[in-house]
């Protein structure tokens, strides 16, 4: 028996070659989930019955069910349709599209706590309706986000790990490949949980930065009445 | 057809609601017993319950379970697939019912314990008749996430080989080649599910509430 | 353009929220340059009145006529209209992720598409005119509620309005900073804007205004110049009213 720590520096090449797929993956996944939250939140709050109960479902199916079946009903079940996506592909839409319903209920909670006084404000100007959306509404409501809306990277990030199932060749994947090899599952996964720490512990750190970057006087959980 | 279909995954349903019924007590539990030293124990235990919900909280639940599946199902302890993937998740679910419970222990305030040693009762009688009621219904809202956090990820538990509702989506999409509508029916099946456990905690919340508004 | 000597008319406005009455049959003509306060007691539909002229609101029924032109018609683009309505809130809502001069320059650059330069230049101007000049870079939340309330009245003013809508525009002040705004309003006045202002300030209505008018339960019930009102008022209703205002806020109104 070799000690964790020999183990553990042994893989680590190994282990670091399925970092960047992790990352690759979780990055993808934010920024596509971000336009799909984007565009889901502006068409439940702001646009006609179709659009805002499109919207609706979408949220409510995507946070209702498992992403591991969502990312199986993707990989395994469109093939039925006769759509056939890669392991990668499949992988990246169901972490974007599950992400974006996340993200849609961050932003509608900010949008929801600027209140309908900024708008009447920025009618009264003269602006259209998505002209205060685009100017006054979402540059305070996106700051606003940003507490509640950090904590996302870091669960995609931590998300990405179930993708294995479909072999995507992250993290996760190689961990089992070291472990089908050494016989040794309990090391292998103690080895790729330590360096998901990391990560999750940098993603953090970044976050927490990007928080103080943003911050402007005195805009925080504005309330006022209308 | 659909029937048959829905008949054979709904059989799975029974075995991913038994695993979140072992799970979600089973992390109340934990997840109490660690908000409890975190917010009155002593500076070594106050300190561990703190890095424990570090840690979990920032692993994967799949790593997590794969390390917790091979610990309790090897050759000092050997539990079924079931047994060792629903105390897997129980213990992961722990750091965060944690969290949950802490942070509403600590919105309860130190003024309701002063007021409670004030007429004279010992610490322990505080946290049990005055600080734990009021905290657990501060904490509904958000255990009633978790709770549909935990039945969703009881979906894991497929991949070390228990047959609920993903496993036995699976094997219906070989024997039939009909993948979309097996898996399509998976979901359909926890959507319900998790409809049914925040509409339950809703009406729960709403039963004990009390009077006025609450901070 | 029709020719009229009214800026701005109202014509038999009616406004009903589901079973509630706002206001009933309103008819006013303003005329250019004309500074008129509207009083009454709270709830008399005097807000939802601004509102429904610069057309925030729509109107149940009647017609709203901007110099000439009916801006109630079919087809009308709101958007314009409200360009030459300016109108201050009685909690400011200024944009809170801007500077006092992003406030003032926001519906010059993205609304009359002016170039920066120009659009800034003339921002600073009007927030000159508000005494704000020096707190252009300070942000909403860095402004006491007189100044947030001076640039949101410098916002108005930079679209160029041909009328001023001011909706208790002191009313949530502190009583020292109310001063600041109403002197403010006066200087509008003498410059000859046109104003239609509702407030609880007599003081400010004895000595600014044109003509006063007197609403209540959703009707006006009385109008005309401050004398008029305040030393002959012919209707009991109004008399009551002056007689409880001024109760009230007693000789703090006298500046």
């Amino acid at each position: 028996m070799i000690s964790f720590f020999e183990f553990f520096v042994r893989f680590l090449p190994d282990l670091l070659s399925g970092m960047g797929m992790t990352l690759l993956l979780t990055a993808e996944g934010v920024l596509a989930g971000f336009i799909l939250g984007l565009a889901a939140t502006l068409a439940r709050t702001y646009g006609g019955k179709f659009w805002r109960n499109l919207a609706i479902a979408y949220i409510e199916l995507f946070r209702g069910t498992p992403l591991l079946v969502q990312v199986f009903l993707l990989y395994y079940g469109l093939p039925g349709l006769g759509i056939t996506l890669s392991r990668e592909w499949s992988a990246f839409l169901a972490l974007g599209l599950n992400s974006g319903a996340y993200q849609a209920e961050y932003l509608r909670g900010s949008i929801l706590a600027i209140g309908e006084g900024q708008m009447l404000a920025a009618r009264a100007i003269g602006m259209s309706k998505w002209k205060a959306v685009f100017y006054i509404i979402l540059p305070q409501a996106l700051r606003l986000a940003i507490p509640a809306w950090a904590n996302e990277p870091v669960s995609l990030l931590k998300a990405t790990s179930v993708v294995f199932l479909i072999a995507v060749p992250e993290l996760m994947t190689r961990a089992k490949l070291i472990a089908s090899r050494t016989y040794d599952p309990i090391s292998s996964y103690l080895a790729v949980a330590v360096l998901y720490l990391v990560l999750v512990y940098l993603v953090d750190a970044a976050m927490k930065w990007l928080e103080q970057r943003t911050r402007l006087p005195g805009l925080s959980a504005v309330n006022e009445s209308s | 057809m659909i029937n048959q279909f829905f008949a054979y995954i709904l059989q799975g349903t029974s075995v991913t609601v038994a695993v979140t019924l072992v799970a979600l007590p089973l992390g109340l539990i934990l997840g109490l017993l660690f908000a409890l030293i975190y917010n009155y124990g002593g500076f070594w235990v106050s300190r561990f319950a703190a890095v424990y919900s570090l840690v979990m909280r920032g692993v994967p639940p799949i790593a997590l379970l794969f390390i917790l599946y091979f610990l309790l199902s090897g050759q000092m302890v050997n539990l079924s697939p079931f047994w060792a993937g629903s105390i897997s998740l129980g213990i992961i679910s722990s750091a965060y019912q944690m969290e949950i419970l802490r942070g509403a222990l600590q919105a309860v305030g130190e003024g309701q314990m002063i007021a409670a040693r004030a007429i004279g009762m010992t610490r322990l009688q505080a946290i049990r008749y005055i600080i734990i009621p009021q905290a657990i219904r501060l904490a509904i809202p958000p255990w009633s996430n978790e709770a549909s956090i935990v039945l969703k990820d009881s979906s894991l538990v497929y991949a070390i080989g228990v047959p609920e509702i993903l496993r036995r989506a699976q094997q219906l999409s070989a024997t039939t080649q009909q993948p979309f509508l097996a898996f399509g029916a998976a979901a359909l099946i926890y959507f319900v599910l998790v409809f049914l456990v925040n509409r339950g905690l809703d009406l729960l919340a709403e039963k004990t509430k009390l009077p006025a508004s609450m901070a | 353009m029709t020719d009229s000597p009214y800026i701005l008319q109202a014509k038999n406005l009616t406004k009903i929220y589901g079973e509630n009455v706002i206001f009933k049959d309103i008819s006013l003509d303003v005329k250019k340059g004309e500074t008129i306060v509207i009083i009454g007691p709270s709830g008399t539909g005097k807000s939802t009145l601004l509102r429904c002229l610069n057309l925030l609101t729509p109107v149940n029924s009647g017609q709203i006529f901007l110099e000439g032109e009916e801006i109630t018609a079919h087809g009308v683009d709101h958007d314009q209209v409200r360009q030459k309505i300016g109108m201050v809130f009685q909690n400011f809502l200024l944009f809170n992720h801007l500077t006092a001069l992003g406030n003032v320059m926001i519906g010059l650059t993205k609304v009359k598409k002016m170039p920066t330069e120009k659009a800034k230049q003339k921002a600073l101007h009007e927030l000159e005119r508000v005494g704000l000049a020096d707190r252009a870079h300070h942000y909403p939340a860095q402004l006491s509620g007189g100044q947030q309330q001076r640039v949101a009245i410098a916002r108005a003013l930079a679209m160029d309005p041909l009328v001023m809508l001011f909706d208790e525009p002191t009313s949530a002040l502190d009583p020292e900073l109310i001063g600041e705004v109403l002197g403010v309003m006066e200087q509008l006045a003498h410059e000859h804007m046109t104003m239609l202002v509702v407030t609880h300030e007599m003081g400010f209505a004895r000595e600014v205004a044109d003509r006063i008018i007197f609403m209540e339960k959703g009707r006006i019930v009385e109008q005309g110049s401050p004398e008029e009102l305040f030393e002959h008022p012919q209707h009991a209703r109004t008399r009551e009213f002056l007689g409880k205002i001024s109760e009230l806020y007693g000789k703090k109104e006298k500046k």
